[in-house]
């Protein structure tokens, strides 16, 4: 049975969409990226260097044409930023899907909601498809469907932390109610978190540091990979449940006596 | 005669009547790989963007990031 990742009308094969920021250099990016099986990446939007000769482009290393280019607005701490961002972004010619991400505090890099929800609403307005970065919150994340976002991702844990899904229920509570896809974007340290989310119905996880940071990125995206598909296909096969005592699994009759 | 505007925060003179392209060209910088902003406003990225004394300019591209 074919199984799509479906965001913004377009249906992708993987459920895993990875960050490219934190490498030692764009080829080992573009490595990490193909062995990850990932078909949507993250970019951030920053000023071009001036001074330095050294014009290498990240997108000489992803080809658009190949993956869905996602660009962010990290960095941002209020809605004029983070559109203004959006805007730029849109004008380099990828599409028209970002990753709304209003910072609120940076010890925390938890989101500002008002200012997400501020942002979201001029973006979706300017026809732009809307990814928002949000906290675990049901609330927030039905507003922001209720604004026209093409998904929602709440995050597992705070930006880089790699604790994992630290508000499951919370999580639950999203997928139950929402009628757009539910990424886990942020927080996951390693595969079983990026497991934990699929095999809870999460449509998709949103990953960087987990694998730029691990001693050995190539086999870390690998590792994501096997992970998104195992999680993904333990959810659709449906879970035993869980009994407090044993249930035999050799039959009961024809025992020796 | 040179204008003097502003680059990505740096001041920088340049010379006078510089259209866009001249100046990504001026700086070997590939239009196609970036997006630019004059005084806020998102210009094209050729000869039809004329600069002036006192611009403001922002010239941004991808980069890597979650």
């Amino acid at each position: 049975m074919e199984d799509w990742l479906e965001v913004a009308g377009k249906k992708y094969r993987s459920r895993l969409i990875v960050g490219t920021g934190k490498y030692k250099d764009f080829d080992e990016t573009k490595r990490a990226i193909e062995v990850s099986g990932a078909e949507i990446v993250t970019v951030a939007v920053r000023r071009v260097n001036i001074t330095d000769p050294n014009k290498e482009n990240l997108l000489d290393y992803l080809d658009p044409k190949k993956y869905t280019i996602l660009p962010n607005t990290a960095g941002c701490y209020n809605a004029e930023d983070a559109v203004r961002t959006c805007r730029l972004a849109r004008e380099a010619g990828v599409g028209k899907l970002v990753k709304l991400e209003v910072i609120g505090d940076d010890k925390t890099l938890f989101p500002d909601v008002p200012a997400t929800l501020e942002a979201a609403k001029i973006l979706v307005k300017e026809g732009f498809d809307v990814l928002p970065y949000i906290t675990d919150d049901p609330i927030t994340a039905k507003k922001l469907e209720d604004i026209g976002c093409k998904a929602v991702m709440p995050l597992a844990a705070p930006i880089g932390s790699g604790l994992g899904i630290r508000n499951p229920y919370n999580i639950r509570i999203i997928l139950e109610q929402a009628n757009v896809p539910v990424i886990v974007d942020a927080g996951v340290g390693t595969a079983s978190d990026a497991a934990l989310a699929m095999e809870m119905g999460c449509h998709g996880v949103l990953m960087n540091t987990a694998i730029a940071g691990a001693k050995d990125p190539i086999l870390m995206a690998e590792a994501m990979r096997l992970g998104i598909e195992a999680g993904r296909k333990a959810f659709r096969a449906g879970r035993i449940a869980k009994k407090l005592y044993a249930t035999a699994s050799s039959p009961l009759e024809g025992i020796l006596n | 005669m040179g204008m003097n505007i502003k680059i990505n925060g740096e001041d920088k003179e340049m010379a006078s009547g510089l259209s866009v392209a001249e100046l990504l060209e001026e700086l070997q910088i590939r239009p196609a790989r970036v997006v630019v902003e004059r005084n806020r406003a998102i210009v094209a990225r050729d000869a039809s963007t004329q600069l002036a004394e006192g611009d403001t300019l922002e010239i941004v591209h991808f980069v890597g990031g979650g």
